[in-house]
């Protein structure tokens, strides 16, 4: 149930933890009281370590499925103590914020999926609806890069992705051994690979900012037009409703008016250092 | 053998390449094939031309001594293996490994050069197809040097 105090979050337990690779988890989350608020792919929680602090964090899964899935890798003191949380522990939960992955302007044309590293949990909340409808799109691409075989997520999964046949899966890693028997390369250079019309084509992307710039261009280069590129961007955040300010991206709210936002709105934002 | 000057228009690097232009390339091309395993290439090895991939892929890889070389890149059909024969002493400064069977279409780098000596239509054409793909692969190697999924990104 969710809170009248909008800063409040409601009490949350950990139902299932699933280790994705050395330094990331996903938690299957329940609520104490009360239903799962609903969600759409590619809106974000904010999570509460009980007394070490909020962070946001995307939903990797889908409404109505079972628990509330977050991908969460530990870089600091809030990620590492959700990714020591285990099945009974409780966390505090608010949400959901932010703007979704545009699925339904996507139907009809063919959709790419360009992921790096942890931007693949925010992509899988959108690919595994737009399989679920496979009819209502044209071709369907994802392309997925990480620093190395053993930081990959999501091993299972993506191996039934990858032997499906109505889905192009496009996995390339910067580095890697010889015993590596994928692509070694980074993502953008993976474009020009990938099976799909331009001018019917929207392409969603999430990963660290300086590649989603790169895979922005190579788009371009490409021939997509830039009001169908969206990104997910990433801004420190504390209110997570548009009333602290922390998150402010030049005339925007990345927690309002993101954190998905189309490519023609903030490629002009992208470019100024300061922000 | 399949006809190198048609493969050769039909690779996506020489797509919708001026078809004299092709004729003169296909006089330095032949079609090779590998099985997969085998170096194409050894780092410090005269660079006597490039490869066009048309199936299979390959791994650019560096040798380090008493470790497990590191693969660099992996290039694929539809790509160009080699840009090494462009610049002197024209030697390859890494090892190509077949990882998969490979078939692809061989261009004699010296073979190239002469007639890029006599024919300035066919040397620019070259500048023009292998310094975007210089271009590419430098920011491609940026990024990789930003370690971006490994560090943090303040
Ligand atoms: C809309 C949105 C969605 C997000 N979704 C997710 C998600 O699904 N999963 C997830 O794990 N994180 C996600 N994040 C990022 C997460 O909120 C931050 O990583 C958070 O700051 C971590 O807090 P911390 O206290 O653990 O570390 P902090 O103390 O904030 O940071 C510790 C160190 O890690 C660095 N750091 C911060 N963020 C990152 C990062 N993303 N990658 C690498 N290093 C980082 C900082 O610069 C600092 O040096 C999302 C952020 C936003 C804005
Ligand atoms: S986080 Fe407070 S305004 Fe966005």
């Amino acid at each position: 149930m969710r809170s009248p105090d909008p800063f409040v979050p409601s009490l949350f337990r950990v139902d299932r933890v699933w280790r994705e690779s050395a330094d990331t988890v996903t938690l299957g989350l329940l609520p104490i009281q009360g239903e799962i608020p609903a969600f759409r792919s590619g809106q974000f929680f904010m999570l509460y370590a009980f007394g070490i602090g909020e962070i946001p964090v995307s939903v990797s899964g889908l409404w109505g499925q079972g628990p509330l899935l977050h991908t969460v890798r530990a870089v600091g003191p809030v990620s590492q103590a959700l990714c020591r949380l285990r099945p009974g522990d409780t966390l505090g939960v608010r949400g959901p914020y932010g703007s979704p992955w545009p699925l339904p302007q996507a139907e009809g044309g063919d959709l790419l999926l360009i992921a790096g590293g942890l931007g693949l949990a925010p992509l899988r909340s959108a690919l595994l609806p737009a399989l679920a409808e496979r009819e209502r799109y044209g071709r369907i691409a994802l392309l997925y890069g990480a620093r190395s075989p053993a930081d990959l997520l999501f091993g299972e999964e993506r191996g039934d992705w990858s032997s499906r046949g109505d889905l192009q899966v496009e996995v390339t890693v910067d580095h890697a051994s010889p015993a590596w028997r994928g692509s070694v390369g980074v993502v953008p250079a993976r474009i020009s690979h990938t099976r799909f019309a331009p001018e019917r084509a929207h392409a969603f992307v999430c990963g660290p900012e300086v590649m989603m710039r790169y895979s922005a261009a190579a788009l371009l280069g490409a021939g997509v037009p830039p009001a169908r590129i969206f990104l997910s961007l990433e801004r420190n955040m504390k209110c997570a409703f548009a009333v602290c300010g922390r998150c402010q991206f030049g005339p925007t709210f990345v927690c309002r008016d993101g954190p998905v936002f189309s490519y023609d709105r903030i490629a002009r934002l992208l470019s100024i250092r300061e922000l | 053998m399949p006809d190198p000057k048609a493969a050769l228009a039909g690779h996506p690097f020489f797509s919708g390449i001026d078809p004299s232009i092709g004729e003169t390339l296909a006089e330095c091309a032949h079609e090779v094939s590998f099985p997969a395993g085998r170096f194409l290439a050894r780092e410090g090895e005269p660079a006597s031309g490039f490869l066009l991939l048309e199936c299979g892929t390959v791994a650019l890889e560096l040798h380090r001594p008493g470790r497990m070389p590191i693969v660099l890149e992996t290039l694929h059909e539809g790509e160009l293996v080699g840009t090494s024969w462009v610049i002197p002493p024209y030697r390859w400064s890494c090892d190509v490994r077949a990882l998969d069977p490979i078939r692809a279409i061989a261009v004699d780098a010296r073979c190239l050069r002469g007639k890029s000596e006599f024919d300035p239509k066919l040397g620019y054409e070259l500048l023009k197809r292998f310094l975007p793909l210089f271009v590419q692969r430098l920011e491609a190697v940026r990024l990789q040097l930003l370690d971006v999924y490994g560090e943090t990104p303040t």
